[in-house]
């Protein structure tokens, strides 16, 4: 182990004399306390390395000590269900009220192993050779991407702890290697894959705006910028909650402490909608408030994504929600500042786009090294200062990814809830995703969508208009227009998560709200074209409950869609016959 | 814990608030240090940087009158900590946490680092008390919840203070059951008679032994400001981590805390980012925000009212801007409602109360109360898009069900918004309920049906 003496101590970052080897990213323990430490610059004799926690104390003179590894985290069957800091070190259990430098929890666990090899089988890199039994998603444990060779022994089923030898390998050059159920892996390097394929089906995230108007495809990319109380957080829960990927990583990224703890409070009493199991047992969740501190932030989302990627190669679907980026960001702008780095725009470092673009290619759908389809998706949140979408992170962020659901503060204010404004969001892959609709048994799916684009667009013209004219002015047709785009706001873009019955819209009901919507415009165009007045379409009955629709079309319920269009029918028809007496 | 020592005519250089001493000592990163002049006079500093033969410290207070070879620094060889203990009820401090009433000192039965530790989220209780302000528009549409950091953005010439000091008399657990109820006011930057007329109203009121406060006055250092809020915060958990009380901190005003900050990076030599304040002030502002929370097993909690006052009335100044991604919602004061004669002037719309759903509803406060609360959002929201239109073309061009949110909007501000005296909450969710009437039925499509058969048709009977 190389050694080094603190020269130079400030804020997270200090400078060291070396004796000894020392490596970019490597990580290195810092003072009496062992703090953990990245070396982030070599010169001569000195370095410099970022220290992930509470420097207080620190004085000159202090050891540090490299570890020959890049910075490197612990990956293993024992993270599902979990909470961990920036560094994959379990927080401190509840009894621990305050979180001080040096204070880590306890990882162990011992989980219940089946092999999957024989002695002498010879095992490639990524290969399975055991298999977890535990509840939730399938866990397997697999040979890290760097080592290969043949098994010179395993342990036979039974409990074993995490950090237990299960394996041992023989690799070509002679190599020991004592293999427990994880593995170690450097979070700044992309974990290998065979092949990255290309998308292919959605992720589905039972939120109405995003799976019909503005779908992500497993092993996309997605941005969720939006200023201040404008629902990033509780939409990301939504998504985490919600969406149909095997395993979720939720990084909390120098956001709030209490949020961290509303997911705690919340995920284990609820259930995955597909498997019925506790959402729990599928969640990891990294936690860097934004109270702790800011080097770990800086590494939190890395630690993320190496998370992700693990899971993945276990051929998994795995979703990944970082809130927020924008944090991310302005740690590492605080530790380029110290470095006393050139600022580029906004005082960010100039590789900001660069690091930005590393962290959204990791996401994809992939061929593993095992010979499995799996995928890891991105939902990056960005908070852009005063909600100002031209700022760097957001804009570069726009770059590398395919959907991009930009939150609007005038929806949010009006409690429209997902408050994503339509007319600015899109989505790069829907032409794709259009055939996986189609197998779902609704071919109309891109005309629908399509249709709802062209109307929500008309209504921002028209309401333009209607600022001047006044609505009465406009022609029969365009108020009926604005009667329908309002209807499509609110009976199928509003969705609350707080509603048991509405916080989570399978692709099924999906369809079905938008048939029995779409069947209300095309009739009552017809009734209008038949001589009827907007106004009296405008005062049918069912419309009520078509603005309801999230509500009132139960999941569990096919028989009231037929019901409510029957209604349609009815009362459209009725006003064509019977006139004003429908009024009411 | 190592012996205090004194370095005499150690200082090479001063600049700004900063002392370059040589360092002839073990120190570590962030210890306070005392520095003492030629009348010995006494100074808070702590150490800022360090190498191997000089140190950087940051005199907390001025420094004027410090010279090179007559000051003293005298090494504390332990970060900044405020001694506490019970007693700290009803006493006023100054901005490092000196006695200014007069009294004697306080015993110190704890010696706490200003700095505090970060709460440790799996230890977090998520807050659900409802907390009843008596203001309409906090309790039904923003409800505040202990545990809750829900800053008051507030422009220069608005009654944010005089809605403070209501909130601190008259906030209440429903059900009576209040606890150990205690208030943290911490005066940032304040004029000298802001900090008397709150004093004056909690003396009046009776809450003054219950109250503690900490006042940085307008006049003093910039540094200084930025220890105010830290010495405040430890007494708050001291009172409600080891008393078990539960503590509501009013800060105010944030945006001089903010300033002094920028000043403070200016004088390090930092490059500055947004509008010239320090790149690290959301991380900065966090570690005060995200000092308020409930904790599982204590029976105390601290809950934060920051108020802040809008340079430009601008909300996207970074001021508010940080404020806002850190704390769970805010509640919005304008200029507008103000000269309509509107008490307390809260903008509802920008206003947000990210806790709420967790605090209310069944078995918190009523089981109708959050779908009436988004149906008068919705509404009003209606209403102000409506009034837009009526303003470039008049009332002709309005339909008729544009008409009746137009009147919403009145009497919304009118009889919800504007209130007189306290309110409780029953009393606000049924001028609620009231004034959704104004409405055609068909518009409620946040309501039940079975929410509109009771209090839509039924009371319109009644009445």
């Amino acid at each position: 182990m190389s050694k080094a003496a603190i020269h130079w101590v400030g804020g997270p970052v200090l400078r060291a004399d070396v004796k000894g080897p020392f490596h970019v990213h490597e990580a290195v323990s810092v003072g009496v306390n062992e703090l953990l430490g990245e070396v982030i610059q070599l010169d001569g004799e000195q370095l410099v390395a970022q220290v992930y926690e509470d420097t207080t104390g620190l004085k000159p003179g202090d050891p540090v000590t490299g570890s020959g590894l890049p910075l490197s985290v612990p990956l293993g069957p024992g993270l599902l269900g979990r909470i961990l800091d920036g560094l994959l070190r379990p927080l401190a259990e509840e009894s621990v009220h305050f979180y001080a430098p040096g204070t880590v929890g306890q990882r162990g666990g011992r989980f219940h192993f089946v092999p999957l090899a024989d002695t002498g089988e010879t095992l490639a890199p990524g290969a399975f050779f055991g298999r977890i039994v535990r509840e939730g998603p399938t866990m397997r444990c697999m040979v890290p991407p760097n080592v290969s060779g043949t098994v010179e022994s395993i342990v036979d089923e039974g409990e074993y702890a995490e950090t237990d030898t299960v394996c041992v390998l023989i690799a070509d050059d002679g190599r020991r290697h004592e293999l427990p159920m994880g593995h170690m892996w450097p979070v700044r390097r992309p974990r290998p894959v065979q092949k990255r394929l290309s998308p292919e089906a959605p992720m589905v995230t039972g939120q109405r705006i995003l799976d019909t108007l503005f779908p992500v495809a497993r092993g996309g990319r997605a941005a969720l910028p939006g200023g201040f109380g404008t629902g990033k957080t509780v939409l990301q829960e939504s998504l985490a909650k919600w969406c149909d990927a095997d395993v979720i990583v939720y990084v909390g990224c120098g956001e709030r402490g209490n949020e961290m703890a509303e997911v705690l409070d919340e995920f284990p009493g609820l259930d995955d909608p597909r498997t019925g199991r506790p959402l729990m047992e599928r969640t990891v969740i990294i936690a860097n408030t934004s109270n702790m501190p800011v080097a770990a932030r800086e590494a939190s989302i890395y630690t993320a994504i190496t998370v992700a990627e693990y899971f993945r190669d276990m051929g998994l679907h795995v979703a990944l929600m970082a809130d927020s980026t924008s944090r991310w960001a302005e740690a590492l702008r605080e530790v380029s500042g110290r470095l006393g780095e050139l600022p580029g725009e906004s005082g960010y470092p100039a590789y900001l786009a660069s690091r930005l673009a590393e962290f959204y290619e990791r996401a994809a759908r992939v061929r593993t090294l095992a010979g499995e389809e799996a995928s890891v998706t991105i939902i990056g949140a960005v908070s852009p200062p005063a909600g100002d979408f031209s700022e760097p992170v957001t804009s570069h962020t726009k770059r590398y990814v395919r959907s991009f659901w930009a939150l609007d503060r005038a929806r949010a204010q009006a409690r429209f809830y997902p408050a994503i404004n339509p007319l600015v969001s899109y989505a790069e892959d829907v032409d794709v995703l259009a055939r996986w609709w189609q197998i779902q048994g609704n071919p109309d799916w891109r005309i629908h969508r399509q249709r709802i684009l062209t109307l929500l667009e008309q209504q921002e013209k028209l309401e333009r208009m209607a600022r001047i004219v006044g609505k009465d002015a406009l022609p029969a047709e365009q108020q009926l227009t604005l009667l329908c785009a309002e209807l499509l706001n609110e009976g199928f873009l509003y969705q609350s998560s707080f509603s048991p019955i509405d916080r989570y819209c399978s692709p099924e009901r999906q369809s079905a709200m938008l048939r029995l919507l779409m069947h209300f415009v095309d009739r009552s165009a017809e009734t209008l074209a038949a001589g009827a007045g907007p106004e009296a379409i405008g005062e049918v009955p069912v419309l009520r409950r078509l603005r309801r629709l999230g509500e009132e079309l139960p999941e569990d319920d096919p028989e009231e869609a037929n019901r409510l269009w029957t209604a349609v029918d009815r009362e459209l028809g009725e006003i064509n016959t019977g006139g004003d007496q429908h009024a009411r | 814990m190592r012996g205090d020592l004194t370095l005499t005519g150690a200082v090479r250089r001063i600049e700004g608030p900063l002392l370059y001493v040589k360092r002839s000592a073990s120190v570590g990163l962030n210890e306070a240090v005392q520095i003492i002049d030629s009348e010995q006079r006494q100074r808070v500093g702590r150490i800022a940087a360090l190498d191997e033969d000089k140190m950087i410290i940051e005199v907390l207070e001025s420094t004027t009158g410090l010279g090179l070879g007559d000051t003293l620094i005298r090494l504390r060889a332990e970060p900044l900590v405020f001694p506490v203990g019970p007693g700290l009820l009803g006493r006023v401090f100054d901005s490092v946490g000196r006695p200014v009433d007069g009294g004697p000192p306080v015993p110190a039965e704890r010696r706490m680092r200003i700095d505090g530790l970060a709460i440790n989220p799996t230890a977090r209780a998520l807050p659900r008390d409802f907390i009843e302000t008596s203001v309409s528009t906090i309790d039904l549409m923003n409800s505040l919840v202990r545990g809750q950091k829900l800053p008051l953005f507030s422009c220069g010439g608005l009654p944010h203070d005089r809605m403070a000091t209501e909130i601190a008399q008259r906030a209440r657990l429903r059900g009576g059951e209040a606890g150990e109820f205690a208030i943290v006011f911490v005066g940032i930057g304040v004029p000298h008679d802001t900090a008397e007329a709150f004093r004056t109203a909690m003396e009046s009121s009776g809450a003054l032994e219950h109250t503690v406060m900490f006042l940085n006055r307008a006049d003093e250092p910039s540094t200084q400001r930025l220890l105010t809020p830290r010495f405040a915060l430890t007494a708050a958990e001291y009172l409600a981590f080891t008393e078990g009380r539960h503590v509501l901190v009013i800060l105010t005003d944030m945006t001089n805390y903010c300033e002094a900050l920028r000043e403070v990076s200016a004088s390090h030599g930092e490059i500055p980012s947004r509008k010239g304040y320090p790149g690290y002030m959301y991380s900065d502002l966090a570690t005060l925000y995200e000092r308020a929370g409930c904790i599982k097993g204590l029976a105390g909690t601290v809950t934060q009212l920051p108020i802040l006052t809008m340079p430009g009335d601008d909300i996207g100044h970074p001021i508010p801007d940080l404020t806002g991604y850190i704390t769970e919602g805010q509640i919005v004061l304008a200029r507008d409602l103000d000269r309509k004669g509107v008490y307390p002037p809260v903008a509802v719309l920008p206003s947000l109360s990210r806790l709420m759903d967790n605090g209310t509803g069944e078995g918190y406060t009523h089981k109708d109360h959050p779908n009436l609360a988004h149906q008068l959002f919705a509404a009003y929201a209606r209403a102000t898009r409506v009034r837009v239109l009526a303003s470039v073309m008049g009332m002709e061009g309005l339909s008729d069900t544009d008409k009746r949110y137009l009147k919403f909007g009145d009497v919304f501000e009118d009889e919800l918004v504007k209130q007189a005296g306290p309110r409780t909450l029953e009393e606000s969710m049924e001028i609620g309920w009231r004034l959704l009437r104004v409405l055609p039925e068909a518009e409620l499509s946040r309501l039940s049906d079975a929410q509109i058969e009771r209090y839509i048709r039924q009371e319109a009977e009644l009445a």
